[in-house]
């Protein structure tokens, strides 16, 4: 499903944050993504959604090669991921379910059936009550936990979240781990990458480590 | 398609909501718009009417024949003999100048002015058509009349229409370049609408582009927010014109009043109306596709 050949990230002016990284991820897995902070996990995420081109090696989504794909052709790439960001990126200018509404906008869903697939990514993330809420007015956990709903509203074949415990404590910790162990059981890839070693010894994933933008054995 | 008709609706319904939305500042830009481009509109309007007005005159190629005031019915006769065997002549029909006194009284509403006269000041006159219309055979033919005896003056009565159409010819470049002028102005008040909207919707950009919206979804809701304030603005200025129009008509029907005549000035037609709106529309697209197309690409996704 997703594979990394020989991979390298230069950023400008930084130094590599992927050396030579080769790996495969099969359909229906889930994987973390662990090391140090700066050890490239997020770069590894970027690289997957196309957010960033690899500086050489090639990066294979769904048998497309990410790096040669035209600017055009991006969009429809990533609509095959469910992206989990580290700051959540959620719009503060509209109510909790207008913010899940937004993929399903993009992908073009007719109006009632997309207002019915938003109360259930709602009902699955336990934040049905809140459908009117402003996305301001919730904790850090139930931000979380919209940024899950955003993200798995449009039903897609792999899940990419970056360091989705980041700022939340155990409980709650746990309860998203739940949440992504329950999508990867419906059949959905599950790449996240985290160094919360509690969560790993929860789920019990294939694990990539990386350690300064190598694979460590 | 259909998917592609609703996401298009959902995309005018919200770009009108956040018209009416940011109320204060979108009527704002709205009467900039609707003001600027009243300003080419009531000078169309008014030549139009000009325009309207002269061609229901009699602006054919004639020439007015005016006899001198001491020409007797001998003198007519021998004029009208000699017009009939005149070459250049198509035809022509004598106005006597009792009849003359009365057409005027009739037709121009100067009644009481007319009855008001001791004696009749007009002299008999004719009324020729000449076998073409060109501007040479017209001038020869009055320069030949004028030697006539017995008669005081010739006039050519397609000069005033000709310098009429040279006039509004000259009023239509103004029109032209005016318009030409404030249109520019409307997609740069678009632009930077646009330009404005599109900052404070960055983070939506961003996401959006992160989850997989392409470009055409994003310049989308822009574009028809500024056609719709076009379309608006094009509105607007209608308005302003007919209510121009109206006041106008106003202080004209007194002026008509006074000359015991009727005139009044219209306002644009259908047409013309519905091409002012569509034109208004596509400016303001126009202004926000060169905004979305110049900013857009500056947030990329990271």
């Amino acid at each position: 499903m997703i594979s990394f050949s020989q991979v390298c990230k230069r950023y400008p002016g930084g130094g590599e944050a992927l050396k030579n990284v080769t790996f495969a991820i099969e359909p229906g897995e889930m994987v973390f993504v662990t090391g140090h902070s700066g050890a490239g996990k997020s770069t590894v995420l970027k690289l997957m959604a196309g957010i960033e081109p690899p500086s050489s090696g090639s990066v294979i989504v769904n048998g497309q090669n990410v790096g040669a794909l035209r600017p055009r052709a991006i969009p429809f790439l990533r609509r095959h991921f469910g992206l989990i960001f580290q700051d959540h990126k959620l719009l503060f200018d509209r109510t909790v379910s207008d913010n899940v509404m937004l993929p399903l906008a993009i992908n073009g869903y007719e109006r009632k059936e997309a207002a019915r697939r938003v109360r259930a990514a709602l009902d699955k993330v336990g934040l049905l009550g809140k459908e009117r809420a402003n996305p301001i007015t919730l904790s850090g956990g139930e931000q979380q936990r919209l940024c899950i709903a955003r993200a798995i509203v449009h039903r897609p074949a792999i899940l990419l979240a970056d360091e989705p415990t980041g700022n939340l404590d155990s409980a709650y910790a746990g309860d998203i781990g739940e949440l992504f162990k329950s999508f990867n059981q419906v059949g959905v890839t599950v790449v996240i990458a985290t160094h919360d070693e509690s969560l790993a010894a929860r789920l019990t994933p294939r694990t990539i480590a990386l350690s300064h933008g190598e694979l460590a054995a | 398609m259909k998917t592609w008709l609703s996401q298009h609706r959902y995309t005018v319904a919200e770009a009108l909501a956040k018209l009416a939305g940011a109320r204060a500042a979108s009527l704002l830009n709205v009467a900039v718009i609707g003001i600027a481009l009243s300003l080419p509109l009531g000078l169309y309007v008014a030549i139009v009417n000009v325009q309207d007005f002269s061609g229901r005159l009699n602006s054919g190629p004639q020439l007015s024949v005016f006899l001198a005031r001491d020409a007797g019915k001998e003198d007519i006769a021998r004029i009208e003999n000699h017009l009939r065997q005149h070459a250049a002549v198509r035809k022509f029909t004598f106005v006597a100048r009792n009849e003359a006194l009365r057409d005027l009284s009739a037709s121009t509403g100067l009644a009481d002015v007319v009855d008001s006269l001791a004696h009749n000041p007009l002299p008999d006159a004719f009324v020729i058509d000449a076998t073409d219309g060109s501007p040479q055979t017209l001038e020869a033919l009055r320069d030949e009349l004028r030697r006539w005896p017995k008669i005081a003056h010739v006039q050519l009565d397609s000069d005033w229409a000709r310098r009429l159409e040279a006039a509004i010819r000259l009023g239509k470049l103004a029109v032209l370049m005016l318009a030409a002028l404030l249109s520019f102005a409307l997609v740069a008040i678009t632009f930077n609408t646009i330009r404005l909207q599109i900052l404070t919707r960055r983070e939506e950009i961003e996401v959006a582009k992160l989850i997989g919206a392409t470009n055409p979804f994003i310049r989308r809701p822009f574009l028809y927010s500024g056609a719709l304030q076009g379309l608006a603005g094009g509105g607007a200025a209608w308005v302003i014109t007919a209510a121009c129009v109206e006041l106008f008509n106003r202080g004209l029907a007194d002026l008509a009043r006074l000359y015991a005549a009727e005139f009044h000035v219209r306002h644009l037609g259908l047409a013309d109306s519905l091409s002012l709106l569509a034109f208004s529309a596509l400016l303001g697209w126009l202004g926000a596709w060169l905004s979305v197309s110049r900013h857009l690409w500056q947030i990329d996704a990271r």
